[in-house]
């Protein structure tokens, strides 16, 4: 008998070691240095603006590789760091806020290669450097939150239908409502049923009340709202952070993936990203002394605050208006006064409220009072994360007319803090506040170390091993050994396709275990062969044998890794799942380069004819 | 080139009382050493705060440890990481406002107290819940794994040999985690991944020994069950060891190579596949031959069905 292959399966070999190491080529010529220039605001860069980049750069004396503009981005490359960083502050400075500018990575790949979507591996952030966030979402402010709503709104449906009520007070988990007879009770019942939807109603006749909860498909309703905005939201801050290629995700039930590549201040990122900002609107109390209210007798409709200067101001508990209309907010001057002010634009139905609340007041204080809610640190019993408001009156302006849609405030000191106070509004309003439980910052010149570090460990491991199975081997080992270094090729090729595979530091320790592992499956065949030829069988027998009899061994063994490398990916994090990644990808490719590439070289050098012996 | 070379079958399970006491033993270490020194669990499982900063001379440790103090930061752990320009500060839980600022904090007085060069390479805070999760996640990760392996093995081969070895993986990741307790070494995701590996590859082995049982068992028909898993042994002995010689070469570079950053992982799965290789010749069979595995469980008409499937199989 003779050992051949069908052509079209040694081509197919060919072929597809081929595409792999296609797609593999872009890593061979790494990544340039670039800046990304993108508008804020809603302003998109165009050729002005990349004639406004060209000049810049030329007058700053910086040399750069070319510049382009494409879906409203200027991208401009350098030859090195050192441009990169100093274009980076000139631009900043000359393009002014209306344009952040950003440092970025672009791959180098030659254009007829990124044409067939050609494009080298993602890093991780431990090798790129950068910063990586878990922030919780507070889910029990953001259940009170609903808990109020649906308090305020049972008010107002009852009112309007003039039903009476004795009284609506929070219960538990729900509402619960007092009526003054069962008449009231029947009719009560039957409207709020028809005006909400996801509520469960239980009637106590003997009691007069109606207690009302939230199904469960309503809490989830509410829970998954909740993540959904913050994560919106963050994904606006993070725009206004100008990062390249960020990462906004959610993980799990409750908590956010922030990734920021290149991101160098963590703290400011942190303050941004970290404080969650509201306003609400107050009238103030003027029937009421704020001394009195210090001493102890705080008026039951109001409430103290304490302005920007620690003075106590006293304000009526009833919120005009909610953050959460805001739509737009942007920092200015006054031209008059000279003085910082915030424009602020509510959505429709937040401007009719502020119009009807606003209408009867005119010639009457408000207060704006800003709220930001931190983690204290502190747990509540359940393991929760404790969160405290520190509430602020940032001003107290007379409305001078009926407020709509559109309005400011002034009253901040100055430019830069009313900067920051609009880039909290113009983020949005939250429902639920968050907070950062985990953070790893990765410096650039310890993720440069890793990379180089890792290729070194991947470089030592593969030639060791080469080493090895050529000497033991002998011709057959540089069988295996074509295999391994096709394996490799592979697997750089595979993750650079795999749009969410990110290769990790932990990530290359799997590529070089899985160096150490592969050739285990022609360990196995090579032995086997062997065995067979001590027993006396022909050459063309032994080699047929032992590939027949390796393979289901080969097959079961890698399958009990992969499910280990794929429990691993599924509740691993980070760098942990790129480790689960390489090795997953190294054990499948592994199967198909050294049974299948081996197999087709060994059948075409020693397969197709008669020998007496083999070289192994 | 052979390294290997057996005309004669090994007697393994003859020496299977003494290893099965030795396993025992160091077993029982390991469990010992768990519940007494416990593992030295990293930042990921305890939360808390850590930073690594690089100078550009040698580091002043002592002077670090005076800035800290001076800051408010009395119980920061302060040693030098992989060279002595690095520098790891270490910080546990504390019940302050900004947790998450710590780090930035600490970094700012370091500059401040003279250290103006100084540069940030790392900062990793994990606040106490996201630890136990991790820890809960990494726990059940192990268990999972263990469970699913058994149900694949039991599926593929017989009940026997997959108690043989599951009790097999047992024993390499506790021994593993035992090693770890015992030098005090931290344990942290990566670890916890490296142990992970082990698992897959200590099974790896096992299987490939299994496997060779069980074509024995019916290819054999004369010999007592002793006799013939020591022929199934001797037969894999040299594969099993040249495996395990070239998994050993790679993770030496890594361990050399790879920075101190992967020397916790390194470590872990260089202990890890010398246990692993030595459960898969012991524990194993062991536990196997003690379950009472014989000819009569492996030979029947499972045969037609093992050939049919694995034809599928082939490429």
């Amino acid at each position: 008998m003779l050992n051949k292959y069908p052509l079209w399966k040694s081509l197919m070999v060919v072929f597809i070691i081929a595409i792999g190491a296609l797609y593999a080529l872009p890593n061979y010529y790494g990544e340039d240095p670039a800046v990304q220039i993108s508008g804020t605001k809603g302003v998109e860069a165009d050729l002005a603006t990349l004639d406004q980049i060209k000049a810049s750069l030329a007058s700053s004396n910086i040399t750069y590789q070319s510049a382009s503009l494409a879906n409203g981005q200027v991208l401009v490359r350098f030859k090195d760091y050192k441009n990169q960083q100093t274009a980076n502050k000139a631009l900043s400075i000359s393009l002014g806020s209306e344009y952040s500018v950003a440092l970025n990575l672009t791959p180098a790949t030659p254009e007829w290669l990124a044409n067939i979507g050609g494009v080298p591996m993602k890093l991780g952030l431990d090798l790129s450097g950068g910063v990586h966030f878990l922030m919780e979402v507070d889910m029990k402010t953001a259940m009170n939150r609903a808990q109020e709503n649906m308090l305020g709104g049972f008010r107002t449906d009852l009112r309007n239908e003039k039903i009476r009520y004795r009284s609506v007070k929070e219960s538990g988990n729900g509402v619960e409502v007092v009526f003054r007879n069962e008449d009231d009770l029947a009719a009560g019942e039957s409207l709020l049923k028809r005006t909400n939807q996801g509520l469960i109603f239980v009637d106590d006749e003997d009691k007069l009340s109606l207690k009302v909860t939230m199904s469960e498909a309503k809490l989830k309703e509410t829970r998954e709202y909740a993540i959904q905005q913050n994560i919106t939201i963050i994904r606006n801050r993070v725009n206004e952070l100008g990062v390249a290629e960020p990462l906004v995700q959610r993980q799990g039930s409750k908590h956010i993936v922030v990734e920021l590549p290149g991101v160098q201040d963590t703290a400011r990122a942190k303050e941004i990203l970290g404080a969650t900002a509201t306003l609400q609107f107050h009238m103030v109390d003027q029937q009421h002394d704020v001394r009195d209210a210090l001493n102890g007798r705080v008026p039951a409709g109001s409430f103290l605050v304490n302005d920007q200067d620690g003075r106590p101001q006293l304000l009526k508990k009833r919120i005009m208006l909610r953050g959460e209309h805001i739509v737009g907010a942007a920092s200015s001057m006054d031209q008059q006064t000279n003085r910082s002010q915030v424009n602020i634009d509510l959505d429709s139905k937040g401007g009719s409220i502020f119009s009807n609340a606003t209408k009867d007041n005119i010639g009457k204080p408000m207060a704006t009072v800003f709220i930001e809610s931190k983690a204290t640190g502190e747990k509540n019993p359940d393991g929760s994360l404790k969160f405290t408001q520190h509430q602020e009156v940032i001003s107290v302006a007379t409305i001078q007319a009926r407020l709509g849609s559109s309005f400011r405030i002034t009253g901040q000191d100055s430019p830069a803090a009313a900067h920051n106070l609009a880039l909290l509004l113009r983020a949005g309003a939250l429902i639920a506040p968050i907070a950062i439980v985990e953070e790893r910052t990765v410096g650039p010149s310890l993720g440069a170390e890793n990379v180089q570090l890792g290729m070194q460990a991947i470089l030592w491991g593969f030639a060791l091993v080469l080493l090895f199975m050529m000497v033991y081997y002998r011709k057959f080992g540089l069988v295996a050994n074509f295999a391994l270094a096709a394996n490799l090729v592979l697997i750089v090729g595979i993750m650079s396709l795999i749009p969410g595979a990110t290769l990790t530091l932990p990530g290359m320790a799997g590529i070089v275990l899985t160096v150490g592992m592969a050739v285990d499956a022609n360990v196995l065949i090579f032995e086997r062969i062997r065995e067979e030829l001590r027993e006396g069988k022909s050459v063309q027998q032994s080699i047929h044998q032992g590939y027949d009899a390796a393979f289901s061994t080969i097959f079961d063994a890698n399958i009990t890794t992969l499910i280990a490398a794929l429990i691993l990916f599924a509740v691993g994090t980070g760098p942990i799942k790129g480790f689960a990644v390489t090795l997953s990808i190294g054990i499948i490719t592994s199967m198909f380069t050294s049974i299948i590439g081996t197999r087709s070289v060994v059948n075409a050098v020693w397969g197709g004819k008669k020998i007496d012996k083999l070289p192994i | 080139m052979k390294i290997f070379k057996m005309k004669d079958t090994l007697a393994f399970m003859s020496y299977r009382k003494a290893s099965t006491i030795i396993s025992i033993i160091l077993v029982l270490a390991s469990v010992i050493s768990l519940a007494t020194n416990k593992l030295n669990f990293g930042l990921d499982f305890t939360g808390g705060t850590l930073l690594e900063v690089g100078f550009s001379q040698p580091a002043d440790l002592g002077n670090i440890r005076e800035v800290l103090e001076q800051g408010g930061y009395p119980d920061a752990v302060v040693q030098l990481f992989g060279s002595s320009e690095d520098v790891l500060i270490r910080l546990g839980q504390r019940d302050n406002v900004k947790a998450e600022m710590l780090g930035n904090e600490i970094l700012n007085l370091l500059q401040q107290g003279g250290n103006a060069n100084v540069e940030m390479r790392r900062i990793e805070f994990v606040g106490a819940n996201v630890g136990d999760e991790l820890a809960e996640q990494g726990g059940l990760a192990m268990l999972t794994a263990l469970i699913c392996i058994l149900v694949y093995v039991a599926f593929r081969f017989e009940w026997r040999f997959a108690l043989g070895s599951v009790t097999a993986l047992g024993h390499d990741v506790i021994l593993t985690l035992g090693l770890f307790s015992v030098l005090g070494l931290e344990f942290d995701l990566t670890v916890l991944a490296a142990v992970l590996a082990v698992i897959g590859y200590s099974l790896n082995d096992t299987i490939v020994v299994s496997d060779r049982i069980r074509e024995n068992f019916r290819k054999i028909r004369k010999g007592e069950a002793e006799e013939i898993i020591n022929i199934s042994l001797t037969q894999t002995l040299s594969r099993t060891m040249i495996t395990s010689l070239t998994t050993f070469l790679v993770l030496l570079a890594l361990f050399f190579k790879g920075g101190a950053l992967i020397h916790g992982f390194a470590t872990a799965l260089l202990f890890g596949i010398v246990v692993g290789t030595y459960s898969s010749i012991y524990v194993a069979s062991t536990v196997a031959l003690a379950l009472g595995i014989s000819k009569e469980d492996l030979i029947p008409e499972v045969i037609e069905v093992e050939g049919a499937d694995q034809d599928e199989l082939r490429m």
